[in-house]
C-alpha cells in the first residue's frame, strides 16, 4: 500500500505557488532584519553568544556576518524563481540554519519551522514548472509525485497540532496563563484594550480558542468541506496574534504557506494572476505527465523523508525523559513547538570565587551581555552554564587563580512569585554541558503546580 | 458537522470562562479601571516635581552661600556654606532617580553626582583654569563631590581650609571653580525644572501607553535602574568590594564629609519607598502609584513582598556607622548584609514586578514566538 502511494501523482501548482510565496517570503523577512538593524545589534555588537549544544563552532564572523545574510536572501529570491533550484534552497537552508545556529539567544519556533521546511524542500520537485529551471530546460511536469505535496502539510500540521499539545496544561486551560499576563498590558489597543483585554473570561476564551485552533485546524484544512472556513480562520487568528504580539513575518508565513491545503485550481489562477503582474506569457514548453524521480534517488530521498518525520514526531516528546518540571526546567523545550507557552523571566547574579581564598565577587552582566542576551539568560540553565564558563575562562585568562563560578538566581513562571533557581552552591565552572539532567536547577516547588502535557 | 461541533465547543468554553469566575465579585464588566493617567499624574505632580522645587531652592540657598563664602571667607560663611551644600545634597538623593526628559536628555546627574571623585583633575582645574565643566572628562571632577571635596577635603583643619581660600597661592583659582561648579548645577537644575513646569508634563502625562518610549515603561526602567546601579551598587555594593576582589571604602558617597554616607543614603531609600507607594513630597497623603498599581493587577504578594523587603534594607542600613568608609574598613560584613537586603529588593522589583506590569522594555524589539 505504501508503495503504492509512493507512486501517486497530483497537480504540481500548489507545491510551485508554495515555493514562490516561500521565497519572497524569505526575501522579505532578510530584507526586514536587515532594515530593522538586528544584524548588527543581534549579531556584531555583542562580544559573546551562546551556542547550541554540538554547534559551538558556529559563530558570526564580524562584518562578514552580513555576506551570510546577502548569500541567504539572494538564495531565497533563487527559490522563488526557481532557478538552480535544488542549489539555491540547500544553500538558503545552510545560510539560513547557519544564522540561526550562531547565537541561541534569538532562538524563535518559526526560525526553527523555516530550517526544518527549507530542508524538506531540497528534497521536492518545487521548480518542476513556472520556474526558471523548466524554462531553461524548456520542459514542464504537469503532475508530480502526490507525497511531495503532502509532505508539506504533513509538516504544517505536525506544528499546529503540537502547538495545540504543548497547550493542554493547566497553567494554560485553568490559570488561563500567560495570556491573563499578557493580554491587560495591551490596554493602549484602540477599541478593544481597555475594555475586553481586560477580561478575565476573554483571557479564558482565548487560551481555550487558541489550544482549539491548533489541535483542530489542521483537519478542517485537509477536509474540502471546511478548508475555505478554515483558511479565513487562519487569517483572522494571524492577523490577531499579530496585532497583539510582536512576532514580525511568522503570521504572514503561515498564512500563505495554509494555501497548499487547497486544490490546484485555485494555484492556477494564482499562477496567472502572477503572470499578469510581471506581464510573462505562457511559454510552449514540452509538458511532461508525471514527474517521476530518478530511480536511483527515489528509494533514498523516501527513506530521507520517513526517517524526517519520525524524527520531527518524536523529538518533541524527548521531554518526558528528563525529571522535574519541563517549564521550570526547559529541558527538552525547544524544537517542539511550545509557542508563547510561558512568561518566564529570572536573574542570575554570577559570584566568582578564589577557591583558596574564598575572597569573592559579582559579575556586571551588562559588561559582557546585550541585554537582550542577558534577559534570555537569566532563566534558561544552558545559557547560565555557558555564560558561568565563559566567566570562568575570562577571569582564569585575566590571572584569577582557583577561579569557581556562583550563581543566585530567581525565576518566575507564569505569575508566580520568584523562586531560587540554580543551587547557589554548586560551582558551575566544574558543571559540563551535556544533553543528560543538570543536577544543579534546583526543584519547581511552587504550590501551583503545572500538570498536563 | 464540524460547524456544530465548532460552536458547541466554543459554547462550552464561553460557560466554563463564566463559570470560573464564581465566588469571585459579580462586577461582569471589568473594564480596564487602573488609570495610568492619573498615576503618571501624581507622580508628576505630588511627587517629581516639588522633588524638584525641593531641590532647586536648597540649591540656589547653596549658591548663595557659596558665592558669600568665595567672596568673604570666614569661618561663619564656610559654615552656612556646608550646611547648605548638605542640605541641598539631602535633597538631592530625592530626585536622582527621576531619569526621564531634560534630565536624561542632558545627563543631568552625571554632572551633579559622580563619586568617585577625581582628585587629580580638580587640582588641574584650579591651578590652570581655562575648563570646561560640559567636558564628559570633566563629569567627576564637578558637582556634591567635588563641593565635598573643596568644603571637606583640602586640609586637615578649618584654618588652614580659609587659607586656601584667602592667602593661598591659588586662591582665586579656588573660588573661581567653587563659583563654576554651582553655576553649572544651579543652571542645569533650573533648566529640568523649567522643562518640566513648561512643556514636559504634559507630554509625561499623556504618553501613557505600552511602548518602549512611553513614560510610565520608561519610569519603571529608570526606577528599577537606579535602585539597582545608584542606590544599591555605588552607596553600597562598589565601596563594599561586591564587584571587585577587594572593598574599596574610598569609593562611598560625601567621602571627604565622612559622617554622613549613611545618612544619604537612607534619605535615597526613603525617597525610592515614597515613590514606590506613591507618597507626596513632604506630606502624607498618597495617589496612584506603582503600588497600586500592582493591587489593581492583583498581586498583593509582590506588593507586600517589595515593601517588607525595603524595610528589610532600611534596618540593615540603620544598624551601619554613620560614615560608611570606616564601616567598610572596621566590619564589612555588616555593610555586605546591607547589600545583600537590597539585593532581594532588585529580584522582586526587575522580576516579580516587571513580570506583573508586562510593560515593553527597550531592548525586546526582536521578534519573539
Amino acid at each position: 500500500m505504501i508503495t503504492k502511494y509512493f507512486n501517486k501523482h497530483t497537480d504540481a501548482k500548489p507545491l510551485v505557488v508554495f515555493r514562490i510565496f516561500f521565497g519572497v517570503m524569505m526575501f522579505i523577512s532578510m530584507l526586514r532584519f536587515w532594515a530593522n538593524g538586528w544584524i548588527e545589534k543581534l549579531y556584531i555588537k555583542p562580544t559573546f553568544f551562546f551556542s547550541y549544544y554540538g554547534f559551538e563552532w558556529v559563530k558570526p564572523i564580524g562584518n562578514y556576518t552580513y555576506l551570510i545574510f546577502i548569500i541567504c536572501a539572494i538564495a531565497s529570491i533563487f527559490v522563488a524563481i526557481g532557478y538552480k533550484y535544488r542549489i539555491a534552497v540547500i544553500i538558503f537552508f545552510l545560510s539560513f540554519t547557519y544564522i540561526e545556529l550562531m547565537d541561541k539567544t534569538t532562538y524563535l519556533n518559526h526560525y526553527y519551522f523555516v530550517s526544518v521546511l527549507s530542508f524538506l524542500l531540497f528534497f521536492l520537485p518545487a521548480n518542476s514548472q513556472f520556474s526558471v529551471d523548466s524554462y531553461l530546460r524548456k520542459k514542464k511536469y504537469i503532475r508530480i509525485p502526490r507525497w511531495t505535496i503532502d509532505s508539506i502539510k504533513l509538516l504544517l500540521a505536525i506544528v499546529y497540532f503540537y502547538a495545540g499539545l504543548t497547550k493542554l496544561n493547566s497553567d494554560w486551560l485553568f490559570r488561563a496563563m500567560p495570556l491573563k499576563i499578557w493580554l491587560p498590558s495591551k490596554y493602549d489597543l484602540p477599541f478593544i484594550g481597555n475594555n475586553l483585554m481586560q477580561q478575565e473570561w476573554f483571557h479564558f476564551a482565548m487560551s481555550w480558542g487558541g489550544a482549539l485552533y491548533d489541535l483542530i485546524i489542521p483537519f478542517l484544512l485537509i477536509f474540502r468541506k471546511t478548508r475555505f472556513v478554515a483558511f479565513l480562520l487562519v487569517v483572522f487568528f494571524h492577523v490577531f496574534t499579530r496585532v497583539l504580539f510582536p512576532i514580525g513575518m511568522f503570521p504572514y508565513i503561515m498564512i500563505v504557506s495554509s494555501l497548499i491545503f487547497f486544490d490546484a485550481t485555485i494555484h492556477a489562477r494564482i499562477i496567472s494572476w502572477i503572470r499578469k503582474i510581471i506581464r510573462i506569457r505562457p511559454l510552449q514548453l514540452l509538458s511532461i505527465k508525471e514527474y517521476q524521480f530518478p530511480k536511483l534517488y527515489k528509494k533514498i530521498i523516501t527513506s530521507i523523508v520517513l526517517v524526517f518525520f519520525t524524527i520531527q514526531l518524536l523529538i518533541p516528546w524527548r521531554y518526558f525523559m528528563y525529571p522535574g518540571e519541563l517549564f521550570w526546567t526547559e529541558e527538552g523545550y525547544r524544537f517542539s513547538w511550545r509557542v508563547m507557552l510561558m512568561e518566564k523571566a529570572g536573574y542570575a547574579n554570577f559570584k566568582i570565587v578564589d577557591e583558596k581564598t574564598a575572597k569573592f565577587f559579582y559579575i556586571n552582566n551588562a559588561d559582557f551581555l546585550t541585554p537582550y542576551q542577558e534577559k534570555q539568560m537569566s532563566f534558561q540553565p544552558d545559557f547560565i552554564l555557558e555564560y558561568a564558563h565563559y566567566l570562568g575562562d575570562h577571569f582564569s585568562s585575566q590571572g584569577h587563580q582557583n577561579v569557581q563560578v556562583f550563581v543566585d538566581s530567581y525565576v518566575a513562571l507564569n505569575g508566580r512569585m520568584s523562586r531560587p533557581y540554580i543551587n547557589p552552591k554548586v560551582d558551575l565552572y566544574q558543571e559540563k554541558e551535556s544533553l543528560y539532567h543538570k543536577k544543579w536547577i534546583l526543584p519547581f516547588t511552587s504550590d501551583i503546580k503545572i500538570k498536563g502535557l | 458537522m464540524v460547524k456544530k461541533f465548532l460552536s458547541l465547543v466554543f459554547l462550552a468554553v464561553f460557560m466554563y470562562s463564566c463559570s470560573s469566575n464564581e465566588g469571585e465579585d459579580e462586577s461582569i464588566i471589568f473594564v480596564d479601571d487602573f488609570d495610568r493617567g492619573l498615576m503618571l499624574t501624581n507622580l508628576a505632580d505630588n511627587i517629581i516635581i516639588p522633588s524638584y522645587e525641593g531641590f532647586a531652592t536648597n540649591m540656589t540657598l547653596m549658591k548663595n552661600a557659596g558665592q558669600t563664602f568665595t567672596a568673604t571667607p570666614t569661618q561663619n560663611t564656610l559654615d552656612l556654606f556646608r550646611s547648605s551644600w548638605l542640605d541641598a545634597y539631602k535633597s538631592w538623593q530625592r530626585l536622582e532617580m527621576f531619569n526621564i526628559g531634560k534630565a536624561e536628555e542632558l545627563q543631568y546627574s552625571f554632572y551633579m553626582n559622580v563619586y568617585p571623585l577625581t582628585v587629580s583633575d580638580v587640582q588641574n582645574n584650579v591651578i590652570n583654569g581655562g575648563y570646561d565643566l560640559n567636558n564628559v572628562n570633566n563629569q567627576d571632577a564637578q558637582g556634591f563631590p567635588a563641593l565635598d571635596y573643596l568644603l571637606h577635603g583640602i586640609s586637615d583643619n578649618d584654618a588652614d581650609l580659609l587659607a586656601i581660600f584667602t592667602t593661598g597661592p591659588n586662591a582665586t583659582g579656588y573660588s573661581n571653580y567653587v563659583n563654576a561648579i554651582l553655576n553649572q548645577m544651579y543652571g542645569l537644575t533650573q533648566e529640568v525644572l523649567t522643562h518640566w513646569k513648561d512643556s514636559f508634563r504634559s507630554t509625561f502625562i499623556n504618553s501613557k501607553s505600552n511602548t518602549a518610549t512611553s513614560s510610565l515603561n520608561k519610569l519603571v526602567n529608570d526606577f528599577i535602574f537606579y535602585y539597582e546601579k545608584g542606590l544599591r551598587a555605588n552607596k553600597f555594593g562598589i565601596p563594599a568590594g561586591v564587584f571587585s576582589a577587594n572593598p574599596l571604602p574610598e569609593k562611598v558617597e560625601a567621602f571627604y564629609r565622612k559622617d554622613i554616607s549613611k545618612e544619604l543614603a537612607l534619605d535615597a531609600l526613603q525617597a525610592v519607598i515614597n515613590f514606590f507607594n506613591g507618597k507626596q513630597y513632604n506630606g502624607t497623603s498618597s495617589g496612584e502609584s506603582f503600588k497600586s498599581y500592582l493591587l489593581y493587577l492583583d498581586r498583593y504578594d509582590i506588593f507586600i513582598s517589595i515593601i517588607d523587603q525595603f524595610n528589610l534594607a532600611w534596618q540593615e542600613i540603620n544598624n551601619l556607622t554613620n560614615n560608611l568608609t570606616e564601616q567598610v574598613t572596621t566590619d564589612n560584613s555588616k555593610m555586605t548584609r546591607a547589600y545583600d537586603e537590597l539585593q532581594k529588593a532588585v529580584v522582586l522589583l526587575k522580576v516579580d514586578m516587571l513580570q506583573a506590569f508586562s510593560v515593553n522594555i527597550d531592548y525586546v524589539d526582536a521578534d519573539g514566538d
